[in-house]
């Protein structure tokens, strides 16, 4: 932002000063993900970057860790990467159904009681994680579901279904209900009409907030903590309990995984939100 | 309008009933397409945050163990020593449940309500089950040469107070107040006031961290909504990209930061701020939390104020500059009333979401970093005490729905706007 050239001297000092602080900020944001990349590559043991890797030397890099995070002799990451994938996939599924059925109902402007409903289904996103943890667990308990992988999606659902309501809502308040109309009189039932004209439409907003209720299962770890047994543990669970006992570099070697990961998660999200914009923008 | 103009439909119904059934059919449709996920959400999550407030004060386990001295005691004053009555009941009790083997629950349940009276009971225990005491004669007799506890009337009192089938001590626990003998409401001792630190720690970090992301993410939103769009785009993935990153893959990013011979800890040696061999310790403890908790809620913070900014139009801050304001007037005046409901929205969904934060204070926050959350946990997972659990968690809960009912007077919940 280039300042006119007749600005004064405090306001051009302050406006140096509001880009400094900007430019902080963005950096406290950015920057503590970037330690982990070559702190995973670390040759030695110890979480600081050694005289080595200062002068950039090609020995004190090495992909041990890496190795031992796939080959490694007792390793939990194998099983907990095949169960964070099998929960978040089930739980997205899930979500995406329930909640985009939901934000179809509530989109109408029918629909009773709208704000109560509306208040209930975003409740999970809301209350604090270690509630829903205590209340989830006392009713999986009860119906013989803890320490199950059922139960664990089940949790999930409930925990991503208010992301999937809150973005297919959003993207439906652009939505043209001629169209809707127009299919049914020419004669298509309304599950035809959703499946051929709906769907494509809302599909957007079904596909973020299915990425955000992945992401949320995904990276959910308190309520893991209470419902799950040996078997059932995930990624974020081993990465608690790696970062309670000791900081290996191995969990620097998955976290790098995971950065890239939500890299790729979040430039489909972006893709999908133009997109988004862009079919509102005709339907407008 | 007479009967006669009435509108008809085709098939003869007038037009206004035929209207309200096609109403109520469309709400009914409506209802029925959010049905599933409101009936899942209430019997996997509300009913069951229902049910923490039936655990949390409930407390019949004494009511059902000693049935027949709750009902003698009802004739019973509470003054002085119970009549023989009362002590017959009591024993006859006590034999059915140390024959059921149940004795040891009871002991450590009274022993909560008065020091001392688990190891009295396990003295009555011994006679018990050595079948030395005569049903014939005076059982209060008995009893009270057993130990000599058993002729204070305290110990009675205690056991009376348990009758009632719920009671209100987790709360009180979990605000440092008991009830006292005379079931009055009292402050436990100072020294032993864990919880009321806490609360306040929890509020105190909350508030703070609701501050310093408030100062941290305005000025960047700010820059984010005025830049040309393919800059603000690039930066803004900035505020996504941790937006989108694993909770505990930033905590571990931070550990690693404030470690003693963390970078943090070197670029203050290399600034010469501190000296190399007296490194502070910047994790484990409060700093640790707040640097920790900030980096990580500030996203939740950007993304409303940044949606809000955007709808602002630039040409008002230069209309009010062109009518003679200076820019701080015109941005104090002009800009920052309008960004008022983005701020609002913003500070609400930090504070509710710290106000709850597990992980991060557990990891990074050592002792004096813990909140309320690392409580329930821990009663949940280690002492196993989970009604005082429960309560707690309902206390937590209670606050946090005023802050939501606010947020939804103020802003309103389907205005939640996401990246």
């Amino acid at each position: 932002m280039a300042l006119p050239s007749y600005t004064e001297t405090r306001y051009r000092v302050w406006h140096y000063i509001y880009i400094s602080i900007c430019t902080f900020v963005f950096f406290f944001l950015i920057a503590p993900l970037f330690v982990i990349f070559p702190l995973s590559f670390n040759a030695e043991e110890f979480l600081v970057f050694s005289e080595g890797m200062k002068n950039l030397d090609p020995d004190a890099f090495s992909l041990r860790w890496y190795k031992d995070m796939i080959y490694g002799t007792k390793n939990p990451w194998g099983l907990a990467a095949k169960n964070s994938f099998i929960i978040a996939i089930f739980a997205t599924i899930g979500s995406i159904i329930l909640g985009t059925l939901a934000a179809l109902g509530l989109s109408s402007r029918h629909m009773p009681y709208k704000g109560i409903i509306m208040a209930t289904l975003i409740s999970p996103m809301i209350v604090p994680l270690i509630i829903s943890g205590v209340a989830i667990f006392f009713f999986m308990a009860k119906v013989g579901l803890a320490a199950t992988h059922t139960g664990i999606v089940f949790a999930h659902i409930i925990l991503g279904t208010p992301f999937v309501v809150i973005t297919v809502t959003a993207t439906l308040s652009g939505f043209d209900h001629s169209v809707t109309r127009a299919a049914a009189s020419l004669g298509s039932n309304p599950v035809n009409t959703f499946m051929k004209i709906t769907l494509p439409l809302i599909l957007p907003g079904v596909i973020s907030g299915g990425l955000f209720a992945f992401v949320t299962s995904f990276d959910e770890v308190v309520v893991v903590l209470f419902l799950a047994g040996l078997d059932n543990t995930t990624i974020p669970v081993q990465m608690w309990t790696g970062l309670r006992e000791q900081l290996s570099p191995t969990i620097l070697a998955v976290a790098t995984c995971l950065i890239i990961l939500s890299t790729l998660i979040l430039v489909t999200a972006e893709l999908l939100r133009r997109r988004s914009e862009r079919l509102r923008g005709i339907n407008r | 309008m007479s009967s006669e103009t009435k509108i008809l439909t085709t098939d003869g119904v007038p037009l206004e009933v035929s209207l309200k059934k096609a109403e109520k059919r469309n709400k009914i449709k409506a209802f029925l397409l959010v049905a599933p996920l409101l009936l899942f959400l209430l019997i996997t999550y509300i009913f069951p945050i229902g049910e923490m407030f039936t655990r949390s004060i409930d407390d019949r386990m004494v009511t059902n163990m000693l049935p027949k001295t709750f009902a003698s005691m009802e004739k019973w004053d509470g003054k002085e020593l119970p009549p023989e009555e009362v002590y017959r009941s009591f024993y006859e009790d006590y034999k059915i449940l140390a024959e059921k083997k149940e004795h040891g629950k009871l002991g450590q349940r009274l022993n909560k309500e008065k020091n001392g009276f688990n190891s009295i009971l396990k003295r009555l225990f011994r006679k018990v089950k050595r079948n030395q005491i005569d049903e014939t004669v005076s059982i209060k007799e008995q009893i009270n040469k057993i130990h000599r506890n058993f002729t204070k009337v305290e110990y009675w009192q205690a056991i009376k107070r348990t009758a009632p089938p719920y009671t209100i001590n987790k709360y009180l626990k979990g605000m440092d107040m008991y009830l006292d003998e005379d079931g009055n409401v009292a402050q436990v001792s100072e020294d032993r006031r864990i919880h009321r630190i806490l609360w306040l720690r929890t509020l105190e970090i909350a508030l703070f961290v609701t501050i310093f992301c408030f100062l941290m993410g305005y000025p960047i939103a700010h820059l984010l909504a005025t830049l040309p769009m393919k800059y603000s785009n690039l930066l803004m993935i900035c505020v996504l990209l941790p937006f989108w990153t694993s909770l505990l893959v930033r905590t571990a990013s931070w550990m690693i930061l404030l470690q003693q011979q963390g970078l943090v800890n070197d670029f203050f040696v290399m600034i010469g701020l501190v000296a190399d061999n007296n490194r502070p310790e910047m994790m484990y403890n409060k700093v640790g939390t707040y640097v920790a908790m900030t980096q990580i809620l500030l996203p939740f913070m950007v993304l409303p104020l940044y949606s809000v900014m955007k709808t602002i139009s630039p040409s008002l801050m230069r209309a009010g500059k062109s009518l003679g304001g200076t820019p701080f007037v015109a941005f104090w005046k002009i800009y920052f009333p309008l960004t008022i409901p983005g701020i609002g929205a913003g500070c609400l969904l930090v504070f509710i979401l710290a106000i709850g934060y597990y992980i991060t204070p557990a990891l990074v926050g050592g002792a004096s970093g813990t909140l309320i959350s690392n409580q329930i946990a821990f009663h949940m997972k280690q002492t196993l005490d989970w009604s005082f659990a429960s309560a707690m968690g309902l206390m937590l809960l209670t606050g946090v729905l005023v802050i939501y009912w606010i947020y939804n007077k103020l802003v309103g919940v389907d205005n939640i706007k996401l990246g």
